[in-house]
């Protein structure tokens, strides 16, 4: 276990291999390929080395690994230290796992691309960045990698910057997360303020005795904390960046937006549970963020047609479902969630890739303008990508919930915990219905996403048709692993009621334990356990039969001879005028304010006048006023000679 | 010993340097009121060595060594400044000026 700074040093070699080579030799994409993939899996490797140490001694406490003093200042005294637990393990084999499949993808998905060394580069020091994050062992280190893989998520956003509103959506994504980074630091010093430290493993410890529950101390540290999390997990009121955020390459949707760093949010969650059990307020209002983001996000996608933005809203909308686990205190529900979720979702986002790689090789080849990602232009792609189809489909059913897929498993789990909480505060009632709402329109837009997709005639055009063919076997590869994972990752909680041995909650007990004291697990009985099971599988269903009876993909038309929308459908395809809201309520002001107030008062005004210009114009006048008397007479410079010197004669001689 | 009646004609002498600085646009006379001025001074300090010790006496050497040096140089600018303007006037000598 104590080589466990081999993981994320592993991913950071290869950023700097692969960085040097993209500056030395931009096309040796073997090498590239060769260095990039092989750090994950070498890395993947390692974390199974780790996780597998751990699971053979089971330590009572963390394992901390301490290397040098980062920030010895006062009595802060911050050191560079990794941290191994099960929640760690947990994370750490979702990052390189699901990691080493992306990259893998990546390589044929990216293969044709200038900038390959460059984008593996940016990819690896991602992983390295996320592994930091969940292995840091104190707020700071974890705020190091949190940075971090905003600066990645910003890197790989505007990939190919070339296009101004891939730049922008760089741009969005960087700046919301610094709202969000705001909170964390916020959170980090009062966390100072109050406990003294800010390693995980003295803030757990001293919490319960420097904090009564319910404090006002540990209700605005664990708001601010949850600020910080609606920025990287992209949920109300923070979550516009990340539908834009898919102007990146999709592989990077897939492993940042999708699987690993916006899941980070939900991680320090889970990591500071002990906080977030002492502050029921902040618990509450982060079940219920949670469960509003899960419909409001529903409903958007809902009416999308670029088939990254339906994933997107989707990924908004199950990293609600994790809030609500988290804030629900079910926090191996969440976490349970998030790594299903990491499997299914980044199986559709890499079968959309692989969908997108063909429509645009297609477009590409015929020279058309047409929108390759727009699903109004695909349609009947089941016979050209069979691979993709059948495993796309699988992810689908388990994001839909149906069982016996791993999402089936984690959401009814988070909703039976919302459910149980509801019996002694009434409005996780509310919680529940919304996410439940949610899980119906999951159901209903996913297969709607699918039937677009893949079914019915097909709409790319009669000369690309002919183009449309099955991804190379190093992307359906992956594609063919994820699947397996999203059809068995159910078993790694299977609950006791089902026959299973709910082994990840036992996993991750000693994470855990400290807030189940003060925020005990709610039970249900049996009976009600059973009904809520079906109810969620009968939901899950009607939202996809409902789709398939509702929509006929034979009726649609590509999108250039689209009728715009009206309606409500109008302002479900225009995301409810959030962005627009935005712009009206705080960038237009603010962008007002810079222009006027800073701009031209302050900078030009101000400083430029009064500051710059005003000491050359006093300095001029003053000049002005001395060269007048510099008149060439010498009688009167004679005068005031002896004028001062008698002047002086007289202070001197008294 | 004689010390007020020495001091007296200095004081005469340099009042009647100033005023020829002041009232008169001559160069060379105004040159000449400096010189006097000058030689007002060494008279002071004579009359001052003879109680206050030597050092008086050999200051005046060293004033009539500067006062030569200015007069050489004063007399070749102002001979310099009469070859360009045609007159040693200074109301007529005013180029530096703001």
């Amino acid at each position: 276990m104590h080589w466990v700074w081999l993981v994320p040093l592993l991913p950071l070699a290869g950023f700097v291999l692969n960085g040097a080579l993209a500056l030395v030799r931009p096309g040796a994409k073997r090498a590239v390929s060769v260095i990039g993939v092989g750090v994950l899996v070498a890395a993947f490797a390692a974390a199974v080395a780790v996780v597998a140490d751990l699971a053979a001694t089971r330590p009572a406490g963390p394992v901390v690994f301490t290397y040098w003093d980062w920030i010895p200042v006062g009595s802060l005294h911050v050191t560079a230290a990794l941290q191994v637990d099960p929640l760690s393990a947990v994370m750490i084999l979702v990052v390189t796992g699901v990691g080493s499949l992306i990259h893998l993808f990546s390589v044929g998905y990216m293969g044709a691309d200038e900038g390959y060394a460059r984008y593996f580069a940016y990819l690896n020091l991602f992983v390295f960045f996320m592994l930091v994050l969940v292995l840091g062992a104190s707020f700071p280190v974890m705020f190091v990698g949190w940075e971090g893989v905003g600066l990645c998520s910003y890197l790989l956003i505007g990939f190919w910057f070339d296009v101004t509103a891939n730049a922008n959506a760089g741009k969005k994504a960087f700046i919301m997360n610094r709202i969000g980074d705001f909170g964390f630091l916020a959170a980090m010093f009062l966390l100072f303020q109050h406990v003294g430290a800010l390693d995980f493993v003295t803030v757990f410890a001293k919490a319960s005795t420097a904090f009564t529950p319910g404090d006002a101390a540990v209700t605005a540290i664990t708001l601010f904390l949850f600020l910080g999390c609606t920025g990287k997990s992209a949920q109300i009121p923070l979550y516009t960046w990340l539908p834009d955020a898919m102007a990146g390459p999709t592989p990077v949707s897939a492993l940042i937006h999708a699987a690993t760093m916006v899941t980070a949010g939900v991680y320090l969650v889970a990591r500071a549970n002990l906080l977030f059990a002492l502050a029921p307020v902040s618990s509450a209002v982060v079940a219920g963020v949670g469960a509003l983001t899960a419909l409001f996000a529903a409903t958007i996608a809902l009416k999308q047609w670029d088939i990254k933005k339906v994933l997107a809203y989707s990924t908004v909308s199950q990293l609600g479902y994790m809030f609500v686990g988290v804030g629900t205190g079910a926090y191996a529900a969440g976490v349970f969630h998030l790594a299903t979720h990491a499997f299914f979702k980044a199986l559709l986002f890499l079968g959309s890739g692989s969908v997108i790689h063909a429509m645009h090789h297609a477009y590409h080849r015929t020279h058309s303008p047409e929108d390759a990602q727009d699903m109004r232009n695909m349609g009947g792609l089941k016979q050209y990508l069979p691979w993709t189809w059948v495993l796309m489909w699988i992810a689908t059913l388990a994001i839909a919930g149906i069982p016996p897929f791993a999402g089936f498993f984690s959401k009814d789990e988070i909703l039976g915990a919302a459910f149980a909480r509801g019996a002694s505060q009434p409005v996780w009632y509310v919680f529940w219905f919304l996410g439940l709402a949610a899980a119906l329109l999951t159901a209903f837009y996913m297969t709607r996403m699918m039937l677009y997709t893949f079914h019915g005639p097909n709409r790319t055009g009669e000369r690309e048709r002919a183009h449309l063919h099955e991804a190379p076997a190093v992307m359906t590869g992956p594609l063919a692993v994820l699947g397996l994972l999203s059809l068995a990752g159910g078993v790694l909680n299977l609950p006791p009621l089902l026959g299973g041995g709910a082994w990840l909650e036992h996993w991750l007990e000693p994470v855990t334990r400290a807030a189940a004291v003060h925020l005990p697990a709610a039970e249900t009985a049996p009976g009600t356990e059973w009904t809520l099971i079906v109810l969620a599988v009968v939901i899950a269903g009607l939202g996809i039969v409902g789709a398939i009876r509702l929509l006929d993909p034979a009726a649609l038309v590509p999108a250039r001879q689209a009728p715009p929308e009206t309606g409500l459908g109008k302002v479900l395809a225009n995301k409810w005028y959030v962005d627009e809201l935005y712009d009206r309520l705080v960038v237009r002001p603010l962008a007002w304010c810079s222009r006027v107030v800073l701009w031209k008062g302050i900078d030009q005004g101000l400083i430029d006048g009064a500051g710059v210009n005003g000491s050359a114009a006093v300095t001029r006048a003053l000049g002005w006023v001395g060269s007048r008397l510099e008149n060439g007479e010498v009688g009167f410079y004679v005068v005031c000679f002896v004028v001062g010197v008698a002047l002086v004669l007289r202070a001197v001689l008294r | 010993m004689l010390l007020g009646d020495a001091l007296g004609v200095a004081a005469v002498l340099f009042v009647i340097g100033v005023a020829g600085v002041l009232v008169r646009r001559n160069a060379i006379i105004i040159f000449m009121c400096v010189e006097l001025m000058l030689n007002a001074v060494n008279l002071t300090f004579i009359a001052f060595a003879q109680t206050l010790g030597v050092a008086g006496q050999i200051f005046v050497f060293f004033v009539m060594a500067v006062a030569a040096a200015e007069a050489a140089v004063g007399l070749a600018i102002v001979l310099a400044v009469y070859r360009h303007q045609d007159t040693v006037d200074l109301r007529r000598i005013n180029l530096l000026k703001g």
